[in-house]
C-alpha cells in the first residue's frame, strides 16, 4: 500500500526541526531511518498529517565519546555505529549488537535514535541501552531534559516523549573496571526478531565477588524487561555455575513475560530465556576477570 | 499542488529534476516518474528486498525511503549495473550460475551484492549466505544465487 497524504519539512538544524514540532505536536511525526515509521504508513497504520524529516540535520548524526560518556546523536545509523572504533572500544555490548539488526539494507538507513523512539520490546538497542544505563537526551522548544533508560521505555512502543518532543542524543556511560558483558538471542536469521534474548552485565570486585548485576530481556514482555531478583542472587556473591543455574531460573520463572505468537509458546520461551542466561552469564564473567580484555 | 516538492536527484549518473508528492516512495518513483522499470516492488514494507538500490553507493530499501529524501543524493538502480550487450561481471555470474528463474528477486540481490563484493572479494560461503539473508527469492532456493555470487568473485578478481 501507499502511505496516506502527508505535508513535508525537512529542517537543517534542530532548532528548526524543534520550532515545527512545537507548531504541529500531535499532528506530526518525526522520520529519522524509516525503517520503522514507514512500513507502519506504508500500511496506513500510522498517518501523519505532518512528517518532519531530520536526516538533513548533521549535528544529530556526530559520535563523540571522552571518559565521561560515549555520545550518540540520535540520527548515527546503525551501519555507522557497527564500523566506528569508538563504539566498539568505549561500548562493545552496542558495537556486537549491531549486526543483529535487521538487515544490511536496513542498518544502512536506521538509526539510533529512531530505534529506541520505537521502543520496539524487541529491538537490542532498547534492551542493550537498559542494560548500560544510557541516558537519554531529549529536546523541545522549552528546554532540554535527560531521562535515564530506566524511565525512558515506559511500555509497548511507548516512551517518555511528548509530541513536541526530540531525542537528540544517547549517553552511554562506560562500564566499571572488572566489568563484563553479553549479549545472547536466538532468531532464526540472524537478523530475524529474535524470539528471546538477554543482555547481560556484570561487574567484580577485588576478590571475584559480584559487585553489580544486570540482566535485561528482549521480547520477553511489553518493554525492555530487567530481571532485579536475580540479579540478586549473584550480589555479593562469588560467581559459580549453580549461581548462574539459580539466576537463571529465577529470571526465568518469575521476572519475564514473554508471550505467545506463531514463532513460539511463552513456554519455548522461558526454556531459551533460561539457557541463553546462563550462556550470558558465563560469557560475562569471563570478560569481566579479563579485567578489561575481551575473551 | 501546494504541497508538491521539488526534487533534484541523480539517477546512474543522470541528473533529473521532477516535482514530487512527499509521499512518493522512491521506488515509485524510479518506476513510475522515471521509467526505471528494473526496481521491482515486493512487499513495500521492507522486507523482501526486491526494491533495493544504492543510495550514494550504499544498499537501502527504495520502498522505505520517500522520493524527497534523495533530494541532492546519488541513486544507483539495476539499469545502471550494465547493459545486455555490455553486462557487470555480477551480472554474468547470475546468467552463467543459472541464478535466476523468474528474475523477479533479482535486481535487489544484484544491488545489494555490487558493494558487497567490493567489500569482501574473497567471501566465504557462510559470509555469502548472511549478505543475502535480506532478499527473498522464491524460484531458485538460493542454491544458485550462493554459486554465482562465489563466480561473481573470481569474475571481480579477475577483472
Amino acid at each position: 500500500m501507499k502511505p496516506a497524504p502527508f505535508k513535508y519539512y525537512a529542517p537543517r538544524s534542530v532548532p528548526e526541526a524543534l520550532s515545527l514540532l512545537h507548531e504541529h505536536g500531535y499532528d506530526a511525526k518525526v522520520l529519522a531511518g524509516g525503517q520503522s515509521l514507514v512500513p507502519m504508513m506504508n500500511f496506513r497504520l500510522v498517518q501523519p498529517a505532518v512528517v518532519v524529516d531530520i536526516n538533513n540535520i548533521p549535528e544529530l548524526a556526530t559520535i563523540q565519546g571522552d571518559n565521561k560518556s560515549l555520545r550518540l546523536g540520535a540520527m548515527v545509523r546503525h551501519a555507522a555505529a557497527e564500523k566506528d572504533s569508538l563504539v566498539k572500544e568505549s561500548a562493545p555490548l552496542v558495537h556486537e549488537s549491531m549486526p543483529r539488526i535487521a538487515t544490511m539494507q536496513i542498518r544502512n538507513r536506521g538509526t539510533i535514535g529512531g530505534s529506541l523512539s520505537h521502543a520496539d520490546p524487541s529491538a537490542e538497542l532498547v534492551v542493550v541501552t537498559t542494560a548500560l544505563k544510557a541516558n537519554f537526551r531529549i529536546q523541545n522548544q522549552s528546554g532540554e531534559r535527560v531521562v535515564p533508560a530506566s524511565e525512558f521505555f515506559v511500555g509497548l512502543l511507548m516512551t517518555a516523549m511528548e509530541p513536541e518532543d526530540l531525542l537528540v542524543e544517547i549517553e552511554i556511560p562506560p562500564l566499571p573496571p572488572r566489568s563484563g558483558w553479553s549479549l545472547k538471542e536466538v532468531a532464526r536469521r540472524p537478523h530475524d526478531f529474535a524470539l528471546v534474548g538477554v543482555a547481560a552485565v556484570l561487574t567484580l570486585d577485588r576478590k571475584d565477588r559480584c559487585e553489580d548485576a544486570r540482566l535485561v530481556y528482549l521480547s520477553a514482555g511489553d518493554g525492555p524487561i530487567s530481571a532485579p531478583e536475580a540479579a540478586a542472587l549473584l550480589q555479593g556473591e562469588k560467581i559459580t555455575p549453580d549461581l548462574i543455574a539459580a539466576a537463571a531460573d529465577k529470571a526465568a520463572v518469575d521476572e519475564i513475560d514473554p508471550g505467545s505468537d506463531i514463532h513460539a509458546t511463552a513456554e519455548f520461551r522461558r526454556h531459551l530465556a533460561n539457557v541463553l542466561t546462563r550462556r550470558a552469564l558465563e560469557e560475562a564473567h569471563q570478560r569481566a576477570l579479563g579485567g578489561k580484555e575481551e575473551i | 499542488m501546494e504541497n508538491q516538492f521539488d526534487l533534484s536527484l541523480t539517477v546512474n549518473g543522470v541528473s533529473y529534476q521532477r516535482e514530487v508528492d512527499p509521499r512518493r516512495l522512491l521506488s515509485d518513483f524510479l518506476r513510475h516518474d522515471l521509467g526505471l522499470t528494473g526496481t521491482h516492488v515486493g512487499c513495500e514494507h521492507g522486507v523482501c528486498g526486491a526494491c533495493t538500490v544504492l543510495l550514494d553507493g550504499a544498499p537501502v530499501r527504495s520502498c522505505l525511503i520517500f522520493a524527497p529524501q534523495a533530494h541532492e543524493h546519488e541513486i544507483t538502480t539495476v539499469e545502471g549495473l550494465g547493459t545486455i550487450d555490455d553486462m557487470h561481471p555480477l551480472q554474468e555470474a547470475f546468467r552463467e550460475a543459472h541464478a535466476l528463474q523468474c528474475g523477479f528477486c533479482t535486481p535487489g540481490f544484484l544491488t545489494t551484492l555490487l558493494p558487497w563484493l567490493e567489500e569482501h572479494p574473497q567471501p566465504s560461503e557462510e559470509e555469502i549466505r548472511e549478505a543475502i539473508s535480506g532478499n527473498l527469492c522464491r524460484c531458485t532456493g538460493y542454491q544458485h544465487i550462493i554459486d554465482a555470487v562465489k563466480l561473481a568473485a573470481e569474475k571481480m578478481a579477475a577483472g
